[in-house]
């Protein structure tokens, strides 16, 4: 708990605990599809598997009002800018998902066209390995991503509330 | 060069070794330096053609196909011979609907000069692919409205494959790690 | 790209906070908190610059040569709404590359006069993956991978295109078994490839519903891909020579249900959408292709036939036995994009008949040729042979070798003519390999759709087209 000056009461540990229970339950996703992962990531959305029980049904379009930005695909070397400028307007505490062998390191593709891993350009919370990782494998990370928060292991980049 | 015919191609009974279709023997007949071959497809009986000519012939041969009734485009693409001269081949693949025939119209274009007239005059949609055709190997099509990169961002340097660009693999480390992180 | 930022020189540090770490107020914390909060989600970003396009991007009409294009007449001029703007003010919009409505990663630079769009240029690249340079260094046993997930919507076809190619260049013929195999797998793909282009089209258009309607009967054709493949997409089960393995025990009774599922499935789509009058009313007219234009930028596939040109690759240009099955090609007549809503639904139900006739007659036999060169040999002849053990070491680690030449062959996927153009030099690895996409030719011909109409014809018309951004940037 940076910035703050002495350690937390009992007043802010129950404090942290519900700011994170709500951040979890409802941490809607930024719609960062790109390549196969992205259907994927629409199935798990769909009624087969529903994300829509943890409340994360909503893929909201406009980053200023996503938490979580799941980056589903292969990274082109002329899509990188327009990611780390779509990660620059969300607004805090964000966290990212890299999905897919792709995102997180490169996946199949050893070669000039790729960004070699998503985390050569933003911090990224939880890879998720596959190619493409299925639905069930994305709701793992997903919530381990959650269970991360809710113990207090991640937090967001300031370190804050 | 003009391309060759296997030894399979020439077994089957069915793969002429003459232009068997009216449009195609004539096209060969008004141009007299195109090389013709013809080749069946696995798993069916298709046959389809192929003409390779000289690049004074690109835009007149084409035009001429689109006259007989080859108006359908399908693809262009460039292909780098790295040690033959002329380095690079052209190739165009256009279909008639009428007569159910596809041809692959090829020209080669050397390494000190890799231009070639544009084909958007005759085809519309061959923009996109002479644009690819330039990103990516470097072959410049004269009178084309738009050269510029498509797939790659507009400041790349260099045409990614042709064969002395490296693919850019990046090494990959395998670091000693242990099962129970 | 001439005004970058100077990044080299070292920005300025202010005194106070670099003498005095330790020592922030409570009101100095207040404040940097308030920064990060409020800086980086409102300031103009580093990398704002780096997001510009340079010469691909939708230049000014006095700057950019390729106008016809771009207003949508290059080939010919079928401006069908006279709608006239409130005033002459024009301004040039970005849609995508990241957005809700769009297929994949595509921009489309619109200029726009009030609701009108004027002229359209796509950019793409945004998922180029370099698979063509990708393909020289893979063997011809590993080419399956790569190409599969070009079009990832429809990677058995991929397989396919790839496959037959390499067939034609070894000059081999596969068994019966193995080309049924490959006419069922493709055309539950063409099923499944389907209904996500009508989910995603009554989602774009505003039916969410129907998203949910249509991933509903996908997932029952992908648990067939999963149980005979082994993967959900993106399966490397076509290869050259055959399929992988041969058909799971029980899927005749697997390929009964699925037929029923999906067909139940397109019964409720079609009483959702066929005679809704907001769907009718946003896909009437929208984004319509004349035939010629089809033909000049190269259209094919359902699009094509939404325009009513009778071409299906299937009848004309067969492959895999797929002559001998009895099925219908559904055309349309005004190539509007309810045209092609109607279209794919009819083809959904063609292809459940090829299925349905494919699981009838299917013979009995090898799943792959036995030839040696091509074919692994069986993991049990491994311990008994030497000569199996030699075949399967020398295709696993440096894969067919496939003689000289060049081949094309092309089948017909989903959104059209999906072609692999081959050069062998000898050897086991492709010297190249392009790959004739669909949708490159679809995306060039957006203008042309969307042009002269307003911003909600745009989407509907984008999805109509059904994209896949894998096979256009490959």
């Amino acid at each position: 708990m940076a910035g703050v000056s002495e350690g937390p009461g009992f007043l802010m540990t129950t404090v942290n605990l519900g700011v994170s229970w709500a951040r979890t339950r409802s941490m809607w996703p930024a719609t960062f599809g790109l390549a196969c992962c992205a259907i994927e990531m629409m199935g798990t959305g769909a009624a087969h598997n529903d994300l829509a029980r943890f409340g994360m049904e909503v893929f909201r379009a406009s980053p200023r009002q996503a938490d979580l930005m799941i980056v589903a695909g292969r990274v082109s070397q002329k899509m990188a800018p327009v990611l780390r400028q779509v990660y620059d307007q969300m607004a805090e505490p964000k966290w990212v998902i890299a999905m897919g062998a792709c995102a997180s390191t490169g996946g199949m593709f050893n070669n000039y066209a790729l960004v070699q891993g998503v985390d050569e350009i933003v911090p990224v919370d939880i890879y998720v390995p596959g190619c493409p990782p299925g639905p069930q494998s994305l709701m793992h990370g997903i919530l381990t991503l959650h269970d991360k928060i809710m113990s207090g292991e991640i937090q967001n980049s300031t370190g804050l509330l | 060069m003009p391309p060759e015919t296997t030894e399979e191609d020439l077994e089957a009974a069915d793969v002429p070794d003459t232009a068997e279709v009216a449009s195609i023997a004539d096209l060969l007949a008004s141009f007299p330096e195109a090389a013709f071959s013809a080749q069946r497809y696995a798993s069916s009986d298709v046959v389809y053609h192929t003409i390779s000519v000289p690049v004074a012939d690109w835009v007149g041969m084409t035009q001429a196909a689109f006259d007989a009734g080859f108006d359908t485009f399908v693809d262009l693409t460039a292909i780098d011979h790295f040690a033959e001269a002329p380095r690079f081949e052209v190739a165009v693949n256009i279909i008639s609907m009428t007569e159910v025939e596809r041809l692959i119209i090829t020209t080669r274009v050397p390494y000190d000069d890799p231009t070639l007239p544009t084909l958007t005059g005759v085809f519309v949609g061959a923009n996109f692919y002479e644009r690819e055709a330039y990103d990516l190997l470097g072959v410049v099509f004269v009178g084309h409205p738009d050269l510029t990169r498509i797939l790659l961002p507009d400041d790349w340097v260099g045409y990614p494959l042709r064969k002395d660009y490296n693919i850019g693999a990046i090494p990959v480390e395998f670091k000693a790690g242990s099962a129970d992180l | 790209m001439t005004d970058t930022p100077d990044t080299t020189a070292t920005p300025d540090v202010p005194d106070a906070i670099v003498d005095e770490p330790d020592q922030l107020s409570v009101a100095d914390e207040r404040r940097r908190l308030h920064d990060i909060w409020v800086s980086g989600t409102e300031e103009r970003m580093p990398f704002a610059d780096a997001t510009n396009e340079g010469a691909q991007e939708l230049l000014p009409r006095e700057q950019d040569p390729a106008l016809e294009l771009q207003q949508g007449i290059a080939v010919e001029d079928d401006f069908i709404d006279p709608i006239t703007a409130i005033d002459e003010e024009r301004q040039i919009i970005n849609i995508g590359p990241q957005h809700p409505s769009t297929h994949g990663v595509l921009r489309l630079q619109v200029e726009l006069e009030g609701e009108t769009v004027r002229r359209v240029k796509p950019i793409i690249g945004y998922l180029h993956t370099g698979m063509e340079k990708t393909a020289e260094t893979l063997t011809y046993v590993q080419g399956s991978t790569n190409v599969t997930r070009m079009d990832y919507l429809s990677p058995f076809h991929n397989e396919l295109a790839f496959s037959l190619t390499v067939e034609q260049l070894l000059g081999i013929d596969v068994p019966a078994r193995a080309d049924a195999i490959r006419v069922l797998m493709t055309e539950l793909n063409r099923v499944s490839s389907h209904l996500l282009s009508s989910a995603t089209m009554g989602m774009d258009i505003g039916a969410l519903s129907m998203m949910i309607y249509g991933w509903r009967e996908r997932e029952v054709c992908l648990d067939f891909f999963e149980k005979t493949t082994g993967l959900r997409m993106n399966h490397n089960y076509i290869r050259p020579g055959g399929v992988a393995a041969d058909l799971p025990d029980g899927w005749e009774d697997d390929i009964v249900h699925l037929i029923k599922a999906v067909n139940d499935g397109v019964d409720e789509y079609e009483e959702l959408l066929n005679e809704n009058p907001i769907f009718l009313d946003r896909t009437i007219g929208v984004g319509v292709l004349t035939p010629e234009e089809c033909k000049q930028f190269g259209i094919s596939g359902p699009l094509a036939r939404a325009s009513g040109i009778d071409f299906d690759l299937r009848k004309v240009m067969p492959y895999c036995g797929i002559e001998q099955y009895d099925f219908d090609i559904p055309l349309g007549l005004h190539g509007d994009a309810n045209d092609r809503y109607h279209v794919r639904i009819d083809e959904i139900r063609e292809s459940l008949k090829i299925a349905e006739q494919v699981l009838e007659t299917i013979p009995a036999g090898d799943y792959r040729t036995p030839d040696p060169k091509v074919t692994p040999p069986p993991r049990k002849r491994i311990e008994e042979s030497m000569e199996a053990l030699i075949h399967h070491f020398k295709l696993f680690t440096s894969g067919i070798e496939v003689p000289p030449g060049t081949a094309y062959q092309s089948v017909e996927g989903p959104r059209g003519e999906i072609g692999c153009h081959m050069v062998s030099k000898g050897g086991t690895k492709p010297w190249r390999m392009h790959w004739r996409a669909p949708s490159f030719a679809a995306v060039q011909a957006l203008p042309t759709m969307m042009s002269d109409s307003l911003v909600a014809d745009l989407i509907a018309s984008l999805a109509s087209t059904d994209p896949v951004l894998g096979d256009v940037d490959r």
